[in-house]
């Protein structure tokens, strides 16, 4: 253990900390503005900067391990000065619309100014002056907000190894974009929106398409009818106040009716349908000699990363749309013929964890009903957004139920929000199909938790059913490498692009970070126990849905519906 | 984007560029030394050549980019065949850096970081070259020192640049 003084308080550590994470055992807060713990950590702000006795300059603590011996003054008025001034120099190449910004009240570089009491800024230099990158369905990049601190290019390249971002030029010219300033729509982004989970500032954020929703509801002509993603009623109290881990469900429900939507439906409900059509795609391609291992499809910033850097295995994917696309196309055939509502004045919205969802939802092939199958995806960002815009105190309305039928669901559905949900889903039917007995243990703890590649084989009956679970598109690479070299032999393999799966997706509250997510992850089990159905094809809704509808699982209603192809993009085209 | 003013065709050329990069393929540690003979090759670094390097080292495009424009020595667009360095050194600086850049843009209508349209000059703005007794100074091609300018001395200097 390293000894050392800090704020005159003897701190004893493991050697390799920094002076920035030794504090936190003194109750001292450093500011810091770039730091990201074990993933960006590169002293690019100063704003950490300390007093250590014995060096000319301040330190940044956030790089500096400490020394024995070491004395640390993290305080004094000399150390305060000094972090305003670097406020100051960050403010000064700032576009202060702290108001008209998506990020108001909710931006570190505003709370740092704010408590630091920042009333005015004493440089009147030269401002960055940069377009706007909307060009994505789903992100938009404002450099001017954006403060060089790192932190996306650093969760791009080494968390999702996608790499969409560098920092071009050098010092005042610094600009962190795509290479040749590509639009973010024309490359290899994968839309996963981990960027803007990360960015301290307003540089990087969610396209907001929440008047677009406003305006369908006040509609008169319009049937709104609105979903929601597995992950959003463990996600959407954080965004209105509540604690990381929460669960909202029913009050969410309640909120979405008061809001005006005419129909209140669950994505759940298309994770049951997901895993029938999934589950029965798996056994198929055993039992035929199909392409394996199978990969799921779900998560449409995954799907795009393979579309980019790994075009040859387009086959293992399944060819099941994701629970949001199977709704989609479901709402304006199946439910409206069932109301008798014209499928054109259907409006379709879909609230989600994700930023990718609103890219995937515009794709052109998404459009089985003969319509844009989902007309809008929102986050569980842009949803506490309406709530607030509406005055609706969400967290402490009664609870409500979905409506029927589309709202009805089961604990397999729920699980699809945390890294090995889907698997864990498709397990508890697959066995059940395959065996014909009633599985004893539903939990498969095997496939739970936030460990970046999680492996398994699952007794299936006679069959040993391989499996892999991957969350973060870094950790998929090392499976997908494995699959690529020949060297695995999994049956199935389930991959989601974000950290610890949906309940930590680009769409999620901010902040995001290992912490909340093991929370929400909690949280989504519980859930799961809490229902009365918790296996896919024990859902009455699912079975009426066959019958009435769809046939069978793989049928040809299916396949024109809820099943997709993809399409080999390749990168720096 | 004037494209290589060489006689020598991008196909060629991109031929040339894959055997620098063999030695180097799928080792990202090899960039700058390959974009370094990548320039010397092509005369500067067009996209299709980063893109040519990116692919074969295994490394982002965006890595690539990120480089290039952060060390000056390499250069986005094609080169002329002679290179005017504007010493901005300190000394040269207060004796008048900026009264050279500006005779050189009244007289080419070249501004640093370009190259001439017949592509005869590239002016590019250098930090000190150690030549301060003779500020405000410059060097072409690398070689030939010109110090003490004054604006109405710098038409003829250039003649000899062809």
């Amino acid at each position: 253990m390293i000894n050392l003084t800090i704020d005159n308080q003897k701190v004893a550590v493991e050697p390799g900390t920094t002076i920035l994470e030794a504090a936190k055992n003194t109750g001292a807060k450093i500011p810091t503005l770039c730091y990201l713990k074990d993933i960006n950590v590169v002293g690019a702000c100063r704003i950490c900067l300390v007093e250590v006795e014995g060096a000319k300059t301040f330190i940044p603590s956030c790089v500096t391990p400490v020394a024995e011996g070491m004395v640390v003054r993290t305080n004094t008025p000399a150390v305060i000065k000094a972090r305003k001034l670097v406020l100051e120099l960050i403010l000064s190449d700032h576009p202060m619309e702290c108001l008209t910004c998506l990020r108001n009240q909710n931006c570190e570089l505003q709370d740092l100014a704010r408590e630091f009491g920042i009333t005015e800024v004493r440089f009147d230099g030269a401002k960055s002056e940069y377009p706007i990158d909307d060009s994505s369905p789903a992100i938009t990049r404002d450099p001017r907000k954006c403060i060089l601190c790192r932190r996306c290019i650093s969760v791009c390249t080494n968390v999702q190894t996608v790499t969409a971002l560098c920092a071009e030029n050098r010092g005042f010219e610094t600009l962190i974009a795509p290479a040749f300033n590509e639009k973010l729509a024309n490359m290899e982004c994968v839309q996963c929106g981990q960027c803007t989970l990360v960015c301290p500032t307003g540089a990087i954020v969610e396209r907001d398409d929440t008047a677009k929703v406003w305006a369908a509801i006040a509609d008169p002509k319009k049937h709104v009818v609105v979903q929601t993603a597995p992950a959003t009623r463990v996600q959407l109290g954080e965004a209105l106040g509540a604690e990381p881990g929460s669960i909202v469900t029913g009050q969410m429900v309640a909120g979405l009716r008061r809001l005006g939507f005419d129909k209140v439906f669950d994505t759940d409900f298309a994770a049951d349908l997901t895993i029938m059509e999934e589950g029965n795609e798996l056994l198929q391609r055993i039992t035929t000699g199909g392409t394996l291992p199978m990969i799921t499809s779900c998560s449409p910033g995954w799907i795009k990363f393979c579309e980019h850097f790994y075009p040859d295995l387009l086959d293992n994917l399944s060819t099941c749309k994701s629970p949001q696309q199977m709704f989609g196309p479901l709402v304006k055939t199946y439910y409206a013929q069932k109301e008798g509502i014209d499928p054109a004045d259907i409006y379709c919205v879909s609230i989600m964890p994700c930023t990718a969802k609103k890219y995937e939802c515009q794709r052109p092939e998404m459009n089985s009903s003969g319509y844009q199958d989902v007309d809008v995806s929102l986050t569980t960002r842009e949803l506490g957004r309406m709530f607030r815009q509406a005055g609706l105190d969400v967290t402490n309305l009664p609870d409500e139920k979905y409506d029927e039928p589309l709202g009805i669901s089961t604990g397999a559905g729920e699980i699809f929000g945390a890294s090995g949900g889907v698997m864990e889903a498709a397990l508890r039917t697959v066995y059940e199909v395959v065996t014909g007995e009633t599985l004893e243990n539903i939990d498969f703890e095997v496939c739970r938790g936030i460990t970046g590649v999680k492996e398994a084989t699952v007794q299936v009956g006679d069959l040993s059913v391989k499996v892999a679970i991957t969350n973060g598109l870094g950790n998929a690479r090392k499976v997908l490498d494995k699959v690529r070299s020949g060297e695995a032999d999994y049956h199935f393999i389930e991959v989601m692009a974000c950290p610890g799966g949906c309940i930590g997706g680009g769409g999620s509250p901010i902040p995001t970070n290992t912490e909340v997510r093991l929370k929400r992850i909690e949280a989504t089990y519980t859930e799961d126990e809490r229902m009365t159905l918790r296996k896919s094809h024990e859902n009455p809704a699912i079975i009426a849905l066959y019958d009435e509808f769809l046939g069978k699982p793989l049928g040809h209603k299916s396949h024109e519906l809820l099943h997709t192809k993809y399409t080999p993009r390749g990168v720096n085209k | 984007m004037v494209e290589c003013s060489c006689n020598t065709s991008n196909e060629e050329l991109a031929k040339q560029l894959d055997k620098i990069i063999d030695p180097y393929r799928d080792k990202p540690s090899g960039l700058i030394q390959v974009l370094t003979k990548a320039q010397n090759l092509v005369g500067y670094l067009p996209k299709w050549a980063q893109v040519q390097v990116a692919e074969g080292l295994g490394v982002s495009l965006q890595d690539v980019y990120g480089v290039i424009t952060f060390y000056a020595f390499f250069s986005l667009i094609p080169r002329g065949r002679h290179k005017i360095s504007v010493c901005a050194g300190t000394a040269c600086y207060v004796k008048g850096t900026k009264m050279v850049t500006k005779a050189l843009r009244d007289l080419l209508d070249l501004r640093p970081g370009q190259t001439t349209p017949d592509s005869r000059f590239t002016l590019e703005i250098v930090r000190c070259i150690g030549a301060c007794g003779l500020a405000p100074a410059m060097i072409i091609d690398g070689k030939d020192v010109h110090g003490r300018l004054e604006p109405e001395l710098i038409p003829e200097l250039l003649e000899q640049y062809e």
